[in-house]
C-alpha cells in the first residue's frame, strides 16, 4: 500500500483545562487554559502554532469555543484554520488538523474540544442537550423525531440498544459493564467527575432515562477543554513527551447519514468509519494494546466494539460481561480514565487525550508496552476514529 | 386544538404534505413516479434514479415496530412520562422508517415486531401520525 499521508502527522503535544461538572468559566477561559498547556507540553511556542482546528466552532450546537476566540485571544498568526460540524464527528477537528499538517498548509495546529454542558447549558428539556434538535425547532432530520418527545440523542441510541438486544440477546448486566468498568477505570483519574465505587447491582437498580437506557448508561455533562497539538512528523524527535503517531485515520459515511433511517438498528456509522481506518493501515486489531471508545451512551461503546472487530457482529454483549476482557489487565483495557460515563462529557476528547498518554506510558492506569491505541469517537451518524502508535508510524 | 402533548412540528417545504396528509386520514409518503421507489424523508429528487417526478401518494398506514424505547424522562415538557417513542418500517417498503408514538395500548404491550396502523393527532394546523397496535376484527 502506498504509504498513508496521515502518517506525516504526528500529536506533539495534549493537555486538558480544569474538568469540573460546574466550572462556572466560559469556554475560551478554559480554552486557552487547555491550549497553552498543549502547547508547552509540545515544547513550543504560540509563535510556532501555524493552524487551528476545533468541533464544532461558530454556530454548532453544545459548543464551547470558536476557533476565530482562540486566534484572537492568544494573537496567533494562522496559515489555516478550520472548525465545522459536518465531520466524522468531533475527531473530524483532529483528521482535519492532520491533512493541514500532511499537505504542508500548517506545521503545528492546535485542535480543541471545549464543552460547557455542565455550566453552560445543562441538559434540561428543550435544550437539546445530548446531541438532540431541541425544541427551538428543525426543519431538518430531527423534525421527525422532536414531534413525538425524542428530543435527545438518549432516545435514538435507546432504539438501537434495544434492537440490539432483541437480536443478539444482548442484556442489561452485560450494557452495565461498561458502566462499571469506566467507573473503575474514573477512581485513578484525578479529572474525573465520579468516582465513587459501583456495582452492577448499583447499575441495575438506578432509575430508567429511555429504556432500556437507565441513568448510568449516559454520560455526564461537564465543563472542561482538551486541547492536542498535531505537528509535522519531522518534529517528533524534539518533543519533550515523546510523539505520538498517527497511523490511520476512519472517516467514512457510507451509509445514510441519518439517525433513524440508517440500514441496520443494530450498528452505526462507526461500523464504515472503523472499516475505512483498517483499510488504511498494515496493523490489525490484534495489534491494538488498548482502546478508547467512545461512551456518551453506553451502548454506543458495544457499538464501537463491534465495528472495530473487537469481537464478531453482535457478540459485544458477551464480550464486555464482567468486565475482564475490558479491564486494565483484559484483552482489550477500555476506557482507562473512566470514559465520558465517569469522567465527563469531554465529546471524544478525553479519550484522545488517554490514548496520549498511554502511548507516552504517563496513563493514571497504563498498559503495559503500550505501541498501538485505537480511538473512536461518536454515534449516529457522525463518528471518527485514530488508530496512534508510540512513536511517528 | 388537541390535549395531546406540543408536537414543535416544523415542517420543510418537501414535508410540508406529511404533516399535512392526515387531514382525509390517510398516510402520504412521497414516491418517484418514474422508478416507483418509496422516498423518505422526503427530498427534492429521488435519490435512486434522480427524476424530478416525486409526489405524495397515499400508504395503507400499517407497519412493523422496529425498536422503541420507553421514556421515563420528560424530555419536553408536556410530554408526561412514561411514552414510548418508536420507529415502524412501513408495509410498503420496510426501508421506510417513521419515528412515532405508539399509542392505544399498554406500554408493556409494545414489543418489536409488532403489528400497528396509523391514526393522527391534530396538533394546529398539523396531523401527527401516531400509531396503535392493528385492531383485529372479528
Amino acid at each position: 500500500m502506498p504509504e498513508p499521508l496521515e502518517r506525516r502527522a504526528v500529536i506533539s503535544g495534549a493537555a486538558q483545562s480544569d474538568i469540573g461538572r460546574r466550572l462556572y468559566r466560559t469556554g475560551i477561559d478554559l480554552t486557552v487554559e487547555a491550549a497553552l498547556r498543549a502547547i508547552d507540553d509540545a515544547g513550543l511556542t504560540t509563535a510556532d502554532i501555524d493552524g487551528v482546528s476545533t468541533y464544532p466552532g461558530f454556530g454548532g450546537s453544545f459548543g464551547g469555543a470558536m476557533g476565530a476566540e482562540l486566534h484572537e485571544a492568544l494573537r496567533l498568526s494562522l496559515n489555516w484554520r478550520s472548525s465545522g460540524v459536518e465531520t466524522a464527528g468531533p475527531l473530524g477537528a483532529v483528521h482535519n488538523a492532520i491533512l493541514a499538517v500532511a499537505t504542508g498548509v500548517a506545521r503545528h495546529v492546535l485542535v480543541f474540544r471545549t464543552v460547557v454542558e455542565g455550566s453552560g447549558g445543562p441538559l434540561r428539556p428543550g435544550t437539546g442537550g445530548g446531541g438532540g434538535g431541541g425544541t427551538s425547532g428543525s426543519a431538518g432530520p430531527f423534525q421527525f423525531m422532536i414531534p413525538y418527545g425524542a428530543a435527545s440523542a438518549a432516545c435514538w441510541v435507546a432504539c438501537y440498544a434495544r434492537r440490539h438486544m432483541h437480536d443478539y440477546g444482548t442484556t442489561r448486566t452485560q450494557l452495565g459493564a461498561i458502566a462499571v468498568n469506566g467507573r473503575a477505570n474514573a477512581a485513578a483519574n484525578p479529572k474525573a467527575i465520579y468516582t465513587d465505587p459501583m456495582t452492577i447491582d448499583d447499575y441495575l437498580a438506578v432509575r430508567m432515562v429511555s429504556e432500556p437506557l437507565c441513568l448510568y448508561d449516559c454520560d455526564v455533562p461537564c465543563d472542561g477543554s482538551t486541547a492536542v497539538v498535531v505537528s509535522h512528523r519531522d518534529y517528533a524527535p524534539d518533543v519533550p513527551a515523546g510523539a505520538v503517531g498517527v497511523n490511520a485515520i476512519g472517516t467514512a459515511i457510507r451509509g445514510r447519514p441519518s439517525w433513524d433511517q440508517f440500514d441496520d438498528l443494530t450498528s452505526m456509522m462507526m461500523r464504515h468509519t472503523a472499516a475505512s481506518m483498517w483499510e488504511r493501515t498494515e496493523l490489525s486489531v490484534d495489534d491494538v494494546d488498548t482502546a478508547q471508545l467512545y461512551d456518551g451512551f453506553s451502548w454506543l461503546t458495544l457499538a464501537w466494539i463491534e465495528a472495530m472487530g473487537f469481537c464478531g457482529k453482535g457478540e459485544s454483549g458477551a464480550f464486555v460481561e464482567g468486565g475482564i476482557n475490558i479491564g486494565p489487565d483484559g484483552a482489550v483495557p477500555l476506557n482507562t480514565s473512566g470514559g465520558q460515563l465517569s469522567a465527563g462529557r469531554l465529546h471524544g476528547f478525553g479519550h484522545l487525550h488517554e490514548a496520549v498518554m498511554q502511548l507516552r506510558g504517563t496513563a493514571n492506569i497504563g498498559v503495559d508496552d503500550c505501541e498501538v491505541v485505537a480511538v473512536g469517537a461518536g454515534g449516529g451518524p457522525e463518528t471518527g476514529s485514530l488508530l496512534l502508535t508510540k512513536g511517528p508510524s | 386544538m388537541s390535549d395531546g402533548p406540543p408536537r414543535f412540528v416544523l415542517a420543510s417545504p418537501e414535508s410540508d404534505f406529511y404533516w399535512r396528509s392526515g387531514a382525509d386520514g390517510r398516510l402520504r409518503i412521497q414516491r418517484c413516479g418514474d422508478c416507483g421507489r418509496w422516498i423518505h424523508p422526503p427530498g427534492p429528487v429521488c435519490p435512486f434514479c434522480h427524476s424530478r417526478r416525486i409526489s405524495p401518494e397515499p400508504v395503507a398506514g400499517t407497519g412493523t415496530v422496529a425498536t422503541y424505547t420507553v421514556n421515563h424522562k420528560e424530555w419536553i415538557p408536556g410530554f408526561t412520562p412514561p411514552y414510548v417513542f418508536a420507529f415502524v418500517e412501513l408495509d410498503e417498503d420496510p426501508t421506510v422508517r417513521i419515528g412515532t408514538n405508539i399509542v392505544g395500548c399498554e406500554i408493556d404491550e409494545v414489543e418489536i415486531g409488532m403489528r400497528v396502523e396509523v391514526l393522527f393527532e391534530e396538533s394546529g394546523e398539523w396531523h401527527v401520525p401516531l400509531f396503535r397496535p392493528i385492531q383485529e376484527g372479528p
